[in-house]
């Protein structure tokens, strides 16, 4: 067992934005979170990263106290890409890059051979090596989300937390992304906002509202149309895609969750009515 | 597509730190030399040189003396103390501006618009006025500043946080807030009770001068300004990390609170010995930081040592200019630097604005 969370609480303010949350991640598992916007998805990754420090509960990584253990030694057990990639001062890639070396210093040590050669390596794997020297601020945003996986790789870590990476990214990065951490293996723990992408993706999911871990299990478990209705309150049909042997939610819009209530006939004859009114 | 060109060009040739470091350092010694002849009596750089090089130990004996009493004194009791003090003034309040920056997370500190400096300023004055630590003799007057610059970052910091995040509207007003009330203090304290500060006058306070330089007054801004550098060179990578946003530089292994804490710290030190000696001049902490940038990018490896050298240069150049403008009289360095930083600040406010749009 990597990653053993129990009974995490957390809270902003009077309310609780995670409220006794445990999961586990297993060595070499691709674990989403998903859940609707401030369910606390957010809230507990960050409480696992350390940005954030628990009210009450423990977390165990590697069979250590994650909360006791130093800052450096846990930003070598686990990497971070977030939402957060904006940075208001002028770097280039390879300096964002060679940033994932620092839990590796001590206070006197300089940059060596092998700190360099990390760096290359991270980015050659995500094909930025042209782009070492340009300046981070003028990339895109899906450049600049490779870049910090590139630090994450440089980090030489094996488990991975995302936390929403890919949010405000185009569909073609947002797997570009997710393609590239599934080719590492490595452990990932992940919110993940569409939950397609969770389907694709994902050995196991946990469902989050309102701050608690509502629902668990592989995506065949957790993505029905029923669960899928009680914790976002939307209608929606599940299939196993012939391609991917996934799971592909489809989501029906006002409209059609009326008819649905009637059954597959009333969904049939809207659609009559609807080739009429064409016609 | 040319802009585009000369901006990859210029990415691609920036200057080697060691080359830059170099000439700063040439640059510093040249500024010295020239700077203290310079001023409503001149003495000529040759013979500068000659009196400094005379002062230095086996070197000394073998230069012949061919000038006169007068212009030694000048040289080595009025001005080279008056150029040193500017110089360690410089490069702390530039170094001062890097660890505000890293510590809010934006380019556009500095401990003159953040308040920092009227704050050092007032408890300053209050220091002198009611005798608080007066038995700390000498130093009193720095660690009262101190304090009182450590006081105005904890406050503009408390109230510009905003969920964890630095808010730049809240930041920039906080400051102006502090940096009024911290006046008004300063102010009422000169005007009702002038006897008790001694050389010390309001003008002083708000407008910054080096005139009053003696050997005496270098001593403890250059220990701070050492040490400071020190701490902040041994930590660059963090501060580094620290650009990224609290929650990164977490992830990475950074301890944000004891880095926070230290920042506020290092910031106030400098802050508050170089204003007890020079009183607050501005902007020097916001123009330095963002030209060193464009010369270095953002690695705080190269950030802290050419901000510190080009500070000092730039603040003992503005001060020649100041006893020079209106010879034989003297306009405050603060008063020049405002009129400089001022337009430039302006500047990078709607580059900032336009950048986010």
């Amino acid at each position: 067992m990597r990653l053993e969370v129990e009974n995490l609480t957390y809270s902003y303010g009077e309310k609780e934005a995670a409220d006794q949350v445990s999961l586990k991640v297993d060595r070499g598992e691709f674990v989403g979170i998903i859940g609707p916007n401030g369910s606390g998805k957010s809230t507990v990754l960050k409480n696992i990263y350390r940005a954030l420090t628990p009210d009450s509960g423990t977390i165990l990584l590697d069979g250590e106290n994650l909360l006791s253990m130093p800052y450096k030694k846990s930003a070598r057990k686990l990497a971070v890409v977030g939402q957060e990639n904006e940075v208001p001062f002028d770097f280039t890639v390879e300096e964002i890059v060679a940033m994932g070396r620092s839990p590796y210093k001590k206070l006197f040590d300089i940059d060596t051979p092998h700190d360099r050669q990390m760096v290359h390596h991270a980015l050659e794997h995500l094909g930025m090596d042209q782009m070492a020297k340009r300046s981070y601020l003028r990339l895109s945003g899906g450049e600049k989300q490779r870049v910090l996986i590139a630090r994450a790789i440089a980090q030489e870590c094996d488990f991975f937390v995302l936390d929403e990476p890919t949010n405000h990214l185009d569909i073609r990065y947002q797997m570009q992304i997710f393609d590239f951490i599934k080719r590492l293996q490595v452990t990932v723990l992940s919110a993940i906002h569409d939950l397609n992408l969770a389907a694709l993706y994902c050995d196991r999911l946990y469902v989050m509202k309102n701050g608690r871990v509502v629902l668990e299990g592989t995506p065949e478990e957790v993505l029905t149309p029923e669960h899928i209705s009680e914790v976002y309150g939307v209608a929606s049909t599940v299939e196993v895609h012939p391609l991917t042997g996934k799971l592909a939610i489809t989501f029906l819009p006002e409209e059609l969750q009326k008819q649905k209530l009637e059954g597959q006939r009333g969904n049939l004859r809207w659609a009559e009515k609807k080739r009429e009114g064409a016609a | 597509m040319k802009r585009k060109e000369i901006r990859l060009l210029a990415e691609k040739n920036k200057p080697g730190l060691a080359v830059l470091i170099g000439i700063l350092l040439l640059a510093s010694i040249l500024t010295v030399l020239l700077t203290t002849g310079l001023g409503p009596v001149s003495v000529p750089p040759g013979t500068t040189a000659k009196i400094l090089l005379s002062r230095l130990p086996f070197f000394g004996e073998s230069i012949p003396v061919s000038w006169e009493i007068l212009d030694e004194n000048i040289v080595l009791g009025l001005r080279l103390p008056r150029v040193c003090l500017g110089m360690v003034v410089g490069a702390s309040l530039a170094v001062c501006g890097v660890a505000m920056q890293a510590l809010v997370r934006n380019n556009l500190a500095d401990p003159f618009i953040l308040g920092v400096s009227n704050g050092a300023s007032a408890f300053a004055t209050l220091g002198m006025l009611f005798g608080a630590f007066s038995f700390l003799g000498t130093y009193s007057l720095s660690i009262s500043a101190f304090i009182g610059s450590a006081v105005s970052i904890l406050f503009v910091y408390g109230i510009s946080r905003v969920r964890g995040r630095i808010n730049i509207t809240q930041l920039l007003l906080s400051g102006v807030a502090v940096s009024m009330m911290m006046d008004g203090v300063t102010n009422v304290i000169t005007l009702s009770a002038p006897n008790a500060l001694g050389l010390h006058n309001a003008e002083f306070w708000m407008s910054g001068s080096l005139a009053g330089a003696r050997w005496a007054y270098l001593t403890l801004p250059l220990v701070v300004l050492v040490l400071c550098m020190a701490v902040l060179m041994i930590h660059y990578r963090e501060l580094n990390l620290l650009l990224l946003g609290d929650e990164s530089a977490a992830a990475l292994g950074v301890n944000v609170r004891r880095l926070q804490k230290l920042l506020v710290l290092v910031a106030s030190l400098m802050a508050g010995v170089t204003i007890a000696v020079s009183g607050s001049i501005g902007f020097v902490g916001l123009m330095v930081p963002h030209f060193t940038r464009f010369l270095v990018g953002g690695d705080h490896r190269k950030v802290l040592p050419v901000s510190a050298l080009l500070g000092g240069i730039l603040v003992v150049w503005v001060d020649v200019a100041a006893r020079l403008l209106i010879a034989p009289e003297e306009l405050p360095v603060g008063i020049l630097t405002s009129i400089i930083g001022g337009p430039i600040f302006i500047w990078m406010l709607k580059k900032s604005n336009r950048d986010k749009a």
